[in-house]
């Protein structure tokens, strides 16, 4: 698993990635209300705002960590958001993503490089 | 000064606990040279019975609708209101109390929105509304923005039958967000022709029923053209007690239904403040502008109520907000609840029949008179054609002390349609009233 | 004597512990649990008395509709169920209700009687003009007040409320752009510390939003705001006093940097109560500046509205401004309702009619009350008070800015609660057991855990000092660790505190016969 300084997270299987927030920033937002997914078959670059989660006093755009194209969302969350809460890196992901560009993957943090940069924040 | 509770001593003693020598010393962050010396070059002060005479005074300068035969509508419509009312909202609970951002202690404010969300839904036929908008007219507006959200298309289709306020107010905060606005011209039953219009870029179509000449429209052909080219519907309802009588809205597919919710519960009050209505499909929700209230409970269990889904909100989303309104018209609100509650679905049927009986009457008296009536179906209001202007018509019936409707000119100059005068009959009318007005236009 | 004994005992009886009690019904006392009118049994019924129509609709085959459900109750019914809601609102006719921003002030009932009379309240927008020549001069002597107070030369009368003046105003911006050929601006500057209407606004009409630094004491950081101005934006909104309840010293060099630079400024007068009569925008550089008449004018905010927002406007973008307008002619007052000939760089029109009329009538009758000395009078009360309250409160909580004087709000931060283990939420909620309202918490988003008291000039020194008292006995009680008094607060009131992430999670925003109450 990697992560972004957004606090994204990302497995990769084969040249699909799958996107979530951290358990971190599931926590930091409280109790989540509402997740809106991307569409299928946008075309994403890394960085992009690609999804929203949004808790009782938050709203929060979520960032594609890695470029390519949305091949399938996580359609539970629009009926369970608080999967999110529940299961932050597991369960609630968020969308699965085709790479274009696998060397963005290699350029994530590690999870000993997020908690390092989480304890300087 | 009457409303200042602190006395000299008072702000002696006050100013000696924060620390300053005088007043000036707690605006010293203003720059010299914008303090003010003294006074600016207004009158003074003036005791309460002087502020109400001079009121008074302005007051009976004005023509009110109940003075005599009167038979203005488009957009604003006098009708009786129960005394029930407006002692209600007067009550200091209602009328100083402000939006319920802490649900503990607003209760009642949230259960009434509550309570006038249910009926607006009903009414209209949809799933769910709002809190309530400004008026009519900002409620279109922000539906053709909430269209765009919706569909991500920039184009709308506006009725020539549409109230050419509600046109130009949507026109002005639609080209601000960079849509495109098609306006169709004028004309007295034209409902139907948006459906010529809607392209596969159109984002919604916006008509009126019954619209500004009067025309009821069964909207149900144009909300399938609409969807068949992924457009949206929204339906535009001036005269709320309409809705006791003719088919809703959502009934005729409607995505979004928005409506002038001043007739139910609110005075004329020279065209403000009144109540937007604003109510659409469930599936929209998200997209949904202003304020909402839902149910849930306490920690203890028990029922209650809260201003919910505000992350679509400005104080949350800021500038990715789905509108930049912060309030809603809640004691208008109120006062379209209490009567809502006081008629009840027995009570406003039989209130809007009365309203179509009494359009019946008037629309047999112009005919009577020799005026031809352009609307051929309405619910309390017709568009009839006069001989000459119908403004220089108006003022002067003004003269024998009637108010003659109306000039559709009044609303849209440009339209070439100076002869075409709009006469709205409610329950306050009487056939007396009828009667004047039917002879002083034969002999106009 | 003649033992007269019998009767009922006249003083209490029993134990004085009530802590737990419960009725057997559900009901405390006055308070009563009241249902919604979907559940009193009233859907055969109305409460209204009307003849029989004269006519049928059979000329409207087709287009009629079935029915429609909704209840009625009786009059009796309907009013005990209104008055039994409005005693679980709290108000300021009740206590103080110190929301910062929000300028709660004493509504003097003469205004709502002027409102009423017939002349003002059953008069049709589309009257004929020579029967509303009363309404026209009071907009038009509404317009002197608002214009002198402000000492700019024009002011749109028909925003319905604070942000749809802004809306106003941007548009006015947008349009003197275009009409220059400069119509290539499209970022619009706004302070860390703005409403959340502000860039809402700005985003609404299509600008980019750029914040701007604040310094340590609170005001807009002038370097960076010369750093961000450039030939690409359009407009400056800043509010004065600003959020944080503090002047802007630097305004002057503020509005000379940003006209240098050929952009507009855009003033939130939200908070112009605090120097209405003292300090005039228009002597500041101000282009265009909403005024929220149920603030600064005092007309009720009717839990949650209806408002009214007019625009101030310099000469600059006076031209621009949205139909209707008064003029006065040979014959008498004119309303001039749509925008040609000379008016035609107007920009449009921001809603139908002509503004919030009762909100004018009320806001006239507030000015008159108080005249030019008045006025004066009300901005420096309003700001003595909150100075007050800063300086009473400043040794047990912690002042955002402790140095010189604040406005007509004072800003706490949470960092006198570090350790206690209370928020400021837990703390505002504890405040409504001693009968206040909250101030507002958590804005502006510039300063943690946020505390924004404003108590308005209608406020006696013994209220101040009695809401002061409660607040210091909250804290030290904070201090001394009764965590649970706060994290369970309130208790006192109609409800206990409750779950809106269940709201937002599964939201029910209509009644349906299919949802059962959840009691």
């Amino acid at each position: 698993m990697r992560f972004t300084k957004d606090h994204e997270w990302v497995v990769l299987q084969g040249d699909v990635a799958t996107v979530g927030i951290t358990a971190h920033a599931a926590e930091q937002l409280g109790d989540v209300v509402f997740v809106e997914t991307p569409e299928v078959g946008k075309t994403v670059k890394a960085g992009d705002a690609f999804a929203v989660v949004e808790s009782v006093k938050a709203a929060s755009d979520v960032y594609a960590p890695i470029s390519g194209e949305v091949i399938e969302a996580n359609g539970e969350l629009g009926s369970a958001p608080e999967t999110v809460n529940a299961s932050p890196e597991n369960g609630g992901w968020f969308a699965k993503v085709k790479l274009s560009d696998p060397s963005e993957y290699e350029a994530l943090m590690d999870r000993a490089a997020y908690d390092a940069f989480l304890a300087t924040q | 000064m009457r409303y200042l509770p602190l006395t000299p001593s008072d702000r002696a003693e006050m100013l000696a606990v924060i620390g300053a020598p005088d007043i000036d010393g707690l605006f010293v962050d203003v720059p010299q040279a914008a303090r003010l010396a003294g006074p600016v070059d207004l009158q003074p002060h003036a005791g309460e019975l002087e502020v109400e005479r001079e009121l008074a005074a302005l007051a009976a300068m004005n023509r009110p609708a109940g003075a005599g035969p009167f038979f203005c509508g488009a957009g604003a419509y006098k009708h009786h209101v129960p005394a029930t009312v407006d002692h209600i909202i007067q009550r200091s609970e209602f009328l100083t109390s402000y939006t319920p951002y802490q649900p503990e202690i607003a209760q009642g404010t949230l259960q009434v929105l509550f309570e006038f969300q249910t009926q607006v839904a009903a009414l209209t036929g949809m799933d769910v509304a709002n809190a309530s908008m400004y008026d009519g007219s900002t409620a279109c507006s922000e539906a053709v923005l909430m269209a765009k959200r919706v569909n991500r298309r920039g184009k709308a289709v506006l009725s020539g039958g549409l109230h050419p306020h509600y046109a130009a107010t949507t026109q002005t905060i639609a080209h601000a967000e960079g849509m495109e606005i098609v306006r169709l011209p004028a004309a007295i039953d034209a409902e139907a022709a948006v459906i010529d219009a809607i392209d596969d870029q159109t984002a919604c179509v916006v008509v009126q029923t019954p619209n500004i000449f009067g025309v009821v429209t069964d909207v149900s052909k144009i909300a399938e053209a609409a969807h068949a080219k992924g457009a949206l519907l929204i339906v535009v309802t001036t005269e709320a007690v309409s809705f006791g009588l003719l088919r809703s809205p959502g009934e005729m597919g409607a995505d979004i239904a928005v409506a002038e919710g001043q007739s139910i519960g609110n005075a004329l009050n020279y065209g403000g403040p009144y109540v937007g209505l604003f109510a659409c499909k469930e599936k929209l929700v998200r997209q949904m502008p202003g304020r909402l209230c839902g149910e849930t409970v306490d920690a203890d269990g028990r029922r209650g109520y809260v201003l919910t889904l505000s992350t679509r909100e400005q104080h949350i989303r800021r500038e990715k907000a789905t509108s930049n309104i912060c309030t809603n018209s809640g004691l208008c609100a109120l006062a379209f609840t209490i009567h809502m509650t006081l008629m009840g679905g027995v009570g406003l049927q039989q209130l809007a029949r009365i309203n179509h009986a009494k359009a019946r009457e008037l629309k047999a008296a112009v005919e009577g008179a020799g005026i031809e009536v352009l609307t051929p179906r309405f619910f309390n209001e017709i568009a009839v054609r006069v001989k000459g202007s119908a403004a220089r018509l108006v003022d002067d019936l003004l003269g024998q002390g009637i108010v003659a409707g109306v000039p559709y000119s009044r609303l849209d100059p440009h339209a070439g349609l100076d002869d075409v005068l709009l006469l709205a009959a409610t329950e306050t009318t009487t056939s007396e009233d009828i009667a004047a007005l039917a002879a002083a236009l034969k002999a106009a | 004597m003649t033992m007269q004994n019998v009767g009922r005992p006249t003083r209490p009886e029993g134990s004085t512990e009530t802590a737990g009690f419960q009725s057997l019904t559900g009901g405390r006392g006055l308070l009563q649990d009241e249902p919604l009118i979907f559940e009193l049994d009233g859907w055969t019924k109305t409460g209204v008395d009307l003849p029989e129509p004269e006519a049928d609709a059979s000329d409207l085959a087709g287009l009629t509709r079935a029915g429609l459900e909704l209840p009625g109750l009786s009059e009796p019914e309907t009013m005990r169920h209104y008055v039994r809601l409005s005693q679980k609102n709290h108000a300021i006719d009740l206590a103080l209700y110190p929301l910062g921003s929000c300028t709660m002030k004493h509504n003097p009932r003469l205004n709502e009687k002027a409102a009423r009379m017939a002349g003002f309240a059953d008069l049709h927008p589309l009257a004929p003009v020579g029967a509303t020549q009363g309404a026209l001069e009071l907009m038009d002597r509404l317009s002197h007040w608002l214009k002198t107070l402000t000492g700019m030369p024009a002011v749109a009368l028909s925003p319905k409320a604070g942000a749809h003046g802004e809306l106003c105003g941007l548009l006015c911006i947008k349009a003197a752009h275009e009409a220059a050929g400069q119509g290539h601006r499209r970022t619009v500057l706004v302070p860390t510390s703005a409403h959340g209407t502000n860039p809402a606004t700005a985003a609404f009409v299509g600008y980019n939003v750029t914040e701007i630094a604040q310094t340590p004491d609170g005001r807009v950081d002038l370097a960076d705001l010369e750093a961000k101005l450039g030939d690409h934006v359009a407009a400056i909104m800043v509010t004065n006093p600003n959020t944080c309840g503090l002047f802007e010293r630097d305004i002057l060099d503020i509005s000379r940097l940003t006209h240098a630079a050929g952009a507009y400024f855009y003033c939130d007068g939200a908070n112009f109560n605090a120097i209405v009569g003292r300090v005039r925008p228009g002597d500041l550089g101000v282009d265009a500046m909403h005024i929220n008449l149920h603030k600064t004018f005092s007309t009720p905010h009717g839990g949650g509205g209806p408002g009214a927002g007019p625009v101030v406007l310099s000469q600059a973008l006076a031209a621009f401004a949205p139909a209707p307008w008064v003029v006065s002619g040979p014959d008498g007052l004119h309303l001039v309702e749509e925008a040609v000939d000379e008016a035609a760089s107007a920009f449009g029109r921001m809603s139908a009619f002509h503004g919030q009329m009762g909100m004018f009538v009320r806001a006239y009758a507030y000015m008159r009350s108080h005249g030019a000395d008045g006025l004066r009078q009300v901005a420096e009360d309003a700001v003595l008070n909150a100075n007050y309250i800063k300086a009473s409160l400043s040794d047990v909580m912690t002042p955002a800015f402790p140095d010189g004087p604040c406005m007509h709000e004072a800003l706490f931060d949470d960092s006198w609660l570090d350790g206690t283990g209370v928020t400021t939420l837990d703390f505002a909620k504890a405040m409504i057991d001693e009968g206040f309202h909250p101030m507002t918490m958590y804005f502006p988003l510039v300063v943690h855990g946020a505390m924004l008291i404003e108590p308005t000039e209608t406020e006696s020194k013994r209220e101040l000092d009695r809401f002061c008292h409660a607040l210091r006995s909250l804290a030290a009680t904070a201090k001394l660790g009764d965590v649970e008094r706060f994290k369970n607060a309130p208790h006192l009131a109609p409800l206990r505190r409750l779950d809106e992430t269940l709201a937002a999670r599964k939201p029910k925003l209509t009644w349906r016969p299919e949802f059962p109450a959840n009691q």
